[in-house]
């Protein structure tokens, strides 16, 4: 399989801080590839370079054949290139439906058109009903589903989700789980999350990065990974196993 | 409804709409030629509080410098008119590039650094300073002295030359601000006006959405910019004198900022209402303290700022939004 993203050598330092230490990478097309990793890992600030929110200091990223890193990040969104974020950003003020027609007003001109596609989108996210309440109003499941539709509203060859689970009940992870592995299996689409939840790794991805540190410490199939000494030692504890 | 918000209005918006717009075409023949004035400073404010509301209410800069826009554009017709007989829409012709070239240009300088929020507002102040302090010293526009246009009694009114009685003016204005309604509303409700709701909500999470956000606010300054250019014109062809520590006045920018405020920021009618509710009551305040004999130099400022406190704390969305619910013709919250 060809890489649809990778990343060689990349890395960010705050400071004295090595937030990312030369990792590498690659995530094939049409793969979900989980990063994990303890708080303060590097996850978050991985995640930022590849969507252009931050520059990094060093390496390269390509995405789709092309270099992406020090891009903005609405450049890297027109690549193809979708992000949600760990603290939820929708458009308060804003109806979900209005909200997702942005998104799918990308790569359409026509507003008709968007919000066509954005009620689509919004059934699939089971945020159908909704879809005239204001955002400020949703809950916050409701709210992190959200963000996954008004980032596939931008129709992204490639998914970044930052922590999607975080905050959601076993019932809620387990739909969004579901909800995900249909639109990677119906569509194609390459799926990479950082995540804390492991219950949603090992039902997701098909492969497993784990930093600690800013270093990558093991890359692997879910299985193998949380059986690796290093990666219980330094994330899981030995309970996890 | 969804249907009602992307096609238009709702039913019962649109005869509201059409009975406003009635009363104010019929106005001329109803009222004298006082109320006539303050009508038509009522709706010169509901133009100009239209046009700031397309980069704060739509796109989320908060502009404190539009006199910037005015003045300029008051003076290059001024300046066409008087040196060289050249008709007020054909100086409208210059003047629009040219407001909407120095927005181009705040714009850039505070987008491309990075100068956002309040420090955003202070610029675009400063660049109306700016604009004030050296009309006051360029001797090339008469200075301090200021710019008087001819004025005579006229037998007819005179469109093309700007040159009539008040109810030209007024119709004239009318006009405009319903033009400028039509255009808001057009621009709310394509792509344009989405991407600028995205920036105003959240700038970062729009351009997570793939919005280039420096081009879109750069749109929303100059179309600003351009159709407040209008409103300038209007002034020196209405008032006939131009000074430059009047018309760039920051208190000129504020003037124009209380309607959409008050009336509800980021809503078509807010704007207009707001025009309607402030300039309405302070020329009733006029009146009556000039019917007791009372004169009181500052009133009407003081006016404005109790009218700003009241709704602040009571109805901090404005006054459109709350009664639009009532009357059961709401726009959908943007």
């Amino acid at each position: 399989m060809t890489a649809l993203l990778s990343l060689d050598r990349v890395s960010k330092r705050f400071r004295g801080l090595v937030a990312v230490d030369n990792v590498s990478f690659a995530v094939p097309a049409g793969a979900i590839f989980a990063v994990i990793g303890p708080n303060g890992a590097g996850k978050t600030t991985l995640f930022n370079m590849i969507a252009g929110a931050m520059a990094p200091d060093g390496g390269t990223i390509i995405f789709a054949g092309k270099p992406i890193g020090g891009l903005p990040a609405d450049a890297v969104c027109r690549r193809g290139l979708a992000r949600t974020f760990q603290i939820v950003r929708p458009f308060p003020a804003l109806s979900v439906e209005d909200n997702v027609t942005i998104g799918a007003l990308l790569h359409r001109h026509d507003v008709g058109a968007a919000r066509q596609r954005a009620q689509e989108l919004l059934r699939r996210l089971d945020l159908f009903d909704k879809r005239e309440r204001l955002a400020s109003t949703l809950t916050l499941p409701d709210r992190k589903r959200l963000e996954v539709a008004r980032a596939l509203a931008t129709g992204p060859q490639l998914l970044l989700l930052d922590e999607v689970m975080a905050g959601l009940r076993p019932t809620e992870t387990d739909r969004m789980v579901a909800i995900l592995r249909d639109l990677n299996r119906d569509s194609g689409l390459t799926i990479l999350l950082i995540e804390h939840v492991m219950r949603a790794v090992m039902a997701l991805a098909s492969r497993v990065l784990v930093l600690d540190h800013g270093v990558a410490i093991a890359e692997g199939a879910p299985d193998a990974i949380v059986r690796d000494p290093a990666v219980v030692q330094s994330y899981l504890g030995a309970e996890a196993v | 409804m969804t249907s009602s918000f992307s096609t238009g209005f709702s039913r019962r918006g649109a005869a509201l709409l059409a009975v406003l717009l009635a009363a104010l075409v019929a106005a001329p023949w109803m009222v004298n030629d006082y109320l006539l004035t303050v009508l038509v400073l009522i709706l010169y404010f509901a133009y100009t509080g239209q046009a700031w509301n397309v980069m704060m209410g739509f796109a989320g800069q908060l502009s404190l410098g539009h006199a910037l826009y005015v003045g300029l554009s008051s003076y290059v017709a001024a300046m066409m008119f008087t040196r060289l007989g050249v008709g007020p829409w054909l100086g409208l012709l210059a003047a629009i590039p040219l407001a909407a070239a120095c927005g181009a240009i705040i714009g850039y300088l505070a987008f491309r650094f990075r100068v956002a929020g309040v420090y955003f507002a202070i610029l675009t102040i400063a660049f109306a300073e700016f604009a004030r302090i050296g009309f006051d010293n360029w001797g090339f526009v008469n200075a301090s002295s200021g710019l008087f246009l001819p004025v005579k009694q006229y037998a007819h009114n005179d469109l093309w030359q700007l040159r009539g009685s008040p109810t030209m003016f007024y119709y004239v204005i009318l006009a405009a601000t319903v033009l400028v309604f039509v255009l808001c509303h057009f621009l709310i409700h394509r792509r344009i006006g989405y991407f600028w709701l995205a920036i105003r909500e959240d700038e970062e999470a729009a351009r997570a959405a793939g919005i280039d956000t420096f081009r879109y606010k750069m749109y929303a300054v100059m179309v600003s910019a351009a159709v407040t250019s209008f409103a300038g014109v209007f002034y020196a062809f209405f008032y006939n004198n131009l000074f430059p520590e009047q018309v760039f006045s920051i208190s000129r920018s504020i003037e124009i900022i209380l309607g959409p405020i008050i009336g509800g920021i980021g809503t078509l009618f807010g704007p207009i209402l707001g025009a309607f509710v402030l300039t309405g009551l302070a020329e009733t305040l006029n009146a009556v303290m000039s019917a007791f004999g009372v004169e009181l130099p500052g009133a009407r400022q003081v006016f404005y700022g109790v009218c700003l406190l009241l709704v602040v704390v009571a109805l901090p969305d404005g006054v459109w939004p709350p009664l639009a619910r009532r009357l059961g013709v709401a726009e959908r919250k943007r």
